[in-house]
């Protein structure tokens, strides 16, 4: 697997969710991702750049159009050095929040892409990487 | 400062969301149409959001609260013209919109929330 294409967007402030979402809709549109397919990927994009602001306090997206034999894929990287979590188990339980949402960004984007890992340590930042194939 | 739009028409209130809403818009936009509903006493309000390409958990929030606060304030909502990949990607998210009422379109949302106009036509039938 290699990657084709990369581009890094910061996410600071509430305008930076909006801009995210149009971003990985470009970029989703340019594979031909059928408009389900991008449509999932722009609402768990938006969800987690609103964790990556709210819970991170601040970070990056970086797109990557990825390879390997068969297909080719659009792959989201959300990272934050912010406070972290300790229990990921609790996190992506549904309808669990520290803050006022409604607790689905991080189980309701794993649902909606095909591949999707987290790493995260208090004290030094989340790292949530999503994928779709077509 | 960005604004959605909200217009009178008789009893109802009517807002079509055209824009990529930033979070901070549609916060705006629930505490507008909460207040315009207590000054002009209206009676039902119709959202369509057959513009939006996207529907997250935030703006799911959002149409949930309208229609709660809605209900508090004796006012019906109805959300009209939700897009089918919107529809598909949402259940998918977790968010069945409980407590919503939906319609395929304006025409029939209408019909929802404007009850005294179902009445004339029954009249007009009978």
């Amino acid at each position: 697997m290699h990657v084709e294409r990369h581009d890094t967007v910061p996410i600071a402030v509430d305008d930076d969710i909006v801009r995210v979402r149009q971003r990985v809709r470009d970029w989703a549109v340019s594979l031909g991702f059928s408009l389900v397919d991008q449509t999932k990927l722009v609402t768990a994009a938006s969800e987690l750049a609103r964790n990556t602001l709210i819970y991170g306090r601040g970070g990056t997206l970086t797109l990557e159009t990825v390879v390997n034999e068969r297909k080719r894929g659009l792959r989201l990287t959300f990272e934050d050095r912010g406070p972290g979590i300790a229990d990921l188990t609790l996190a992506l339980r549904d309808g669990y929040t520290t803050g006022n949402g409604l607790g689905l960004g991080l189980s309701g984007a794993r649902r909606l892409a095909q591949d999707f890992t987290i790493d995260s340590k208090v004290g030094e930042g989340t790292r949530v990487v999503i994928a779709r194939w077509n | 400062m960005e604004r959605i739009p909200i217009l009178k028409m008789g009893d109802s209130l009517l807002v079509s969301i055209q824009v990529d809403m930033h979070d901070r818009l549609a916060m705006t936009l629930q505490d507008d149409l909460t207040a315009k509903i207590v000054a002009t006493h209206a009676k039902g309000v119709l959202i369509d959001i057959s513009s939006l390409e996207v529907v997250d958990s935030f703006i799911g929030r959002m149409l949930a609260n309208i229609a709660a606060m809605a209900r508090v304030l004796d006012a019906r909502t109805v959300v009209v013209g939700m897009r089918p990949a919107v529809a598909i990607t949402l259940v998918e998210l977790g968010l069945s919109l409980p407590g919503v009422r939906t319609a395929l379109n304006v025409e029939q949302g209408m019909k929802l929330i404007v009850p005294h106009e179902e009445g004339a036509d029954a009249r007009r039938e009978a």
